[in-house]
């Protein structure tokens, strides 16, 4: 993939305009996965990630993944229900993981990498191995929206709004006989986004169970502990953001009459569908700030086409430990009252796209802006 | 999606629900079936469209599931007459669409401008209203009884969680919301998209029908 090689977790789904919550809700999403010379699949080999091999037999297979949903059934039907005339954002009171509402995974004792994947609608996760007598196992993140970091970071969750990727190494090594659950504790009511509180240990939505008992087979993966701390980079390191931007852009994620808007403007203030609110010069570095002054409503920020890294968050340098959000990333997590400073450096290749939230039902409400990247780029910096 | 589901099938093994509680409950009521048969459209209707009389700017009586929603393609708002705020802009926006639909207006497509002032807006000022704004066959203004204005209201979600922007009525007026009943297709748009947008919104829940190519001809017509 000449886009972006070091691109591993993705997933494509349905982008109707005003029906894509409706329409990935029942169903039309997907995933794929790219390998690479050093992602190989196979743990022998390259960076020695637990091998996918062939994606079906448990003995061979210890990449996973594992796609979290929420979902409503009517209660009269037993049939899926999807609310046509909510614009807040949709919660649901079943948890998915792969279509299957919280299914059981027997693994083996060792190493396997997870996938995760939130396809929404609009429900934010913040996600923890629970052990056994409510103990909270830590385990390593290596990527974040898909793309690899720098190294491994051991963590004790990971919060991922809609869309947002992250996967993850968890040792099962030496844990024969126990049973885990991945466990959701963060709290949220409605769909305008978490209230910021985060349950107890044992408190919180138990997703998926999984049980160690397996067969003992052998783990070649590497064991993310043994990587010295001083080593700075064991996958690839990250592009620098230091080149100064042809233009800086500022883009207010807003409620308005009922609606979403983008600096005070919906996605239907063009005639037309195919009308582009800005364009960027191809082969160019940009910054862009994001803003939410609501504290109220959040929103996971999804721009097309391009990956981004972020500079600030409210001033502060993103972090790479604890709720990580320095790295590669495609969507941002908008949350209350929040100012970032994102950095694009943008390639060799034109054509139109949006930036939208990733709430499907804000997204859907006219939370979206179309750009387009060709020769010239414009000056407009609140698009 | 296919390797996905393959995946599920395979490497979450033995994938029945583990809370157990669930599944005791669905024993219980073996003997008889625990969900009924009720078709989509039919669920559709008993959620969102309660047959509530109402009474248009005409004075005719109508019910609201029976007479307005049923079979039609429907473009829908609130307002009230006396409002300063957005409603004019919104008005007159629907008033391009109404002309961007041209002569499907009362034929099988219907605008429904539902008043959030039920005590003040009577069927004679909304006629007014109406006659004001130029407002052809099948653009028609509602009023009722306020509960089952606000029971409207509710049913289709002209809401905000939040209670204390709920309360000022002027938040509800910035949305329409678009569907085909028999299709079983509902979206919503903001009312100030520019027209030839909301019609074309519209036009994609305008399935099956020859007359497709019309509005998208009247549509495109800026």
């Amino acid at each position: 993939m000449a886009i972006s090689k070091k691109r591993h977790t993705l997933w494509y789904h349905d982008h109707r305009i005003d029906h894509t919550a409706e329409n990935t809700y029942k169903g039309l999403a997907g995933t794929y996965i790219l390998f690479n010379e050093f992602d190989t699949g196979d743990e022998n080999t390259g960076f020695k990630l637990p091998s996918f091999g062939d994606g079906q037999n448990p003995l061979t297979s210890f990449d996973v993944y594992m796609v979290f949903n929420d979902k409503v059934f009517d209660n009269q039907t037993g049939l899926l229900e999807f609310d046509l005339f909510n614009t807040d954002g949709i919660l649901g009171d079943k948890f998915l993981v792969n279509g299957k509402i919280q299914p059981v995974f027997h693994v083996s004792p060792r190493r396997y990498r997870f996938r995760w994947l939130n396809t929404g609608p609009s429900r934010f996760y913040q996600m923890f191995v629970l052990g056994p007598n409510n103990t909270t196992k830590s385990f390593w993140q290596i990527s974040t929206d898909g793309n690899l970091m720098e190294k491994p970071v051991q963590v004790n969750s990971v919060r991922f709004s809609v869309a947002e990727r992250a996967d993850v190494i968890v040792d099962f090594t030496g844990q024969a006989g126990k049973t885990f659950y991945l466990e959701n504790r963060l709290e949220q009511d409605d769909g305008r986004g978490p209230d910021g509180d985060v349950a107890g240990a044992g408190q919180g939505q138990k997703i998926l169970k999984i049980v160690v008992d397996g067969p003992v087979v052998p783990d070649n993966s590497i064991n993310p502990a043994t990587i010295p701390t001083n080593q700075p980079v064991y996958f690839y390191g990250f592009p620098n953001t230091t080149d100064a931007p042809r233009i800086t852009r500022t883009f207010r994620f807003e409620r308005g009459n009922g609606q979403w808007q983008v600096n005070g403007q919906l996605v239907g203030d063009c005639e037309d569908p195919n009308d582009i609110r800005f364009a960027i010069k191809r082969n160019s570095v940009e910054k862009w700030v994001f803003q939410n002054n609501s504290g109220g409503w959040q929103h996971p920020i999804h721009m097309h086409f391009e990956e981004f890294q972020t500079l600030t968050i409210n001033g502060q340098a993103p972090s790479n430990s604890g709720l990580i959000t320095k790295g590669r990333k495609d969507v941002f997590r908008l949350e209350h009252n929040m100012e970032a400073k994102v950095f694009f450096r943008f390639r060799d290749f034109v054509g139109k796209f949006p930036l939208h939230c990733h709430n499907v039902v804000h997204e859907d409400h006219a939370m979206m802006v179309l750009g387009q990247i060709n020769d010239v780029g414009d000056n407009k910096t609140q698009p | 999606m296919t390797n996905m589901n393959r995946r599920s099938l395979i490497a979450l093994l033995g994938t029945a629900p583990f809370l157990a509680g669930a599944l005791s409950e669905a024993h219980a009521q073996e003997s008889e079936p625990r969900f009924k048969n009720i078709s989509s459209r039919e669920r559709i209707r008993q959620r969102y469209f309660p047959n509530l009389e109402l009474t248009t700017h005409e004075g005719t009586k109508v019910k609201f599931y029976d007479d307005l929603i049923k079979d039609k393609l429907v473009i829908m708002n609130f307002m009230y007459a006396k409002c300063e705020g957005i409603c004019m802009p919104v008005t007159m926006n629907l008033m391009k669409v109404q002309k961007l639909l041209g002569d499907r207006m009362g034929k099988d497509i219907f605008m429904y401008s539902f008043t959030l002032k039920p005590e003040e807006d009577t069927p004679d000022k909304l006629a007014h209203y109406a006659h004001m704004h130029k407002a052809g066959p099948g653009w028609k203004f509602i009023t009722g009884s306020p509960a089952n204005m606000e029971t409207l209201r509710q049913k289709l979600k002209f809401t905000d969680p939040d209670p204390e922007v709920d309360k000022d009525k002027s938040n509800h007026i910035g949305v329409i919301k678009y569907g085909n009943e028999p299709l079983e297709r509902w979206g919503g748009c903001p009312a100030l998209s520019k027209a030839p947008w909301i019609v074309k919104t519209v036009s994609w829940v305008d399935w099956p029908k020859t007359a497709n190519a019309d509005m998208k001809q009247n549509g495109g017509a800026k």
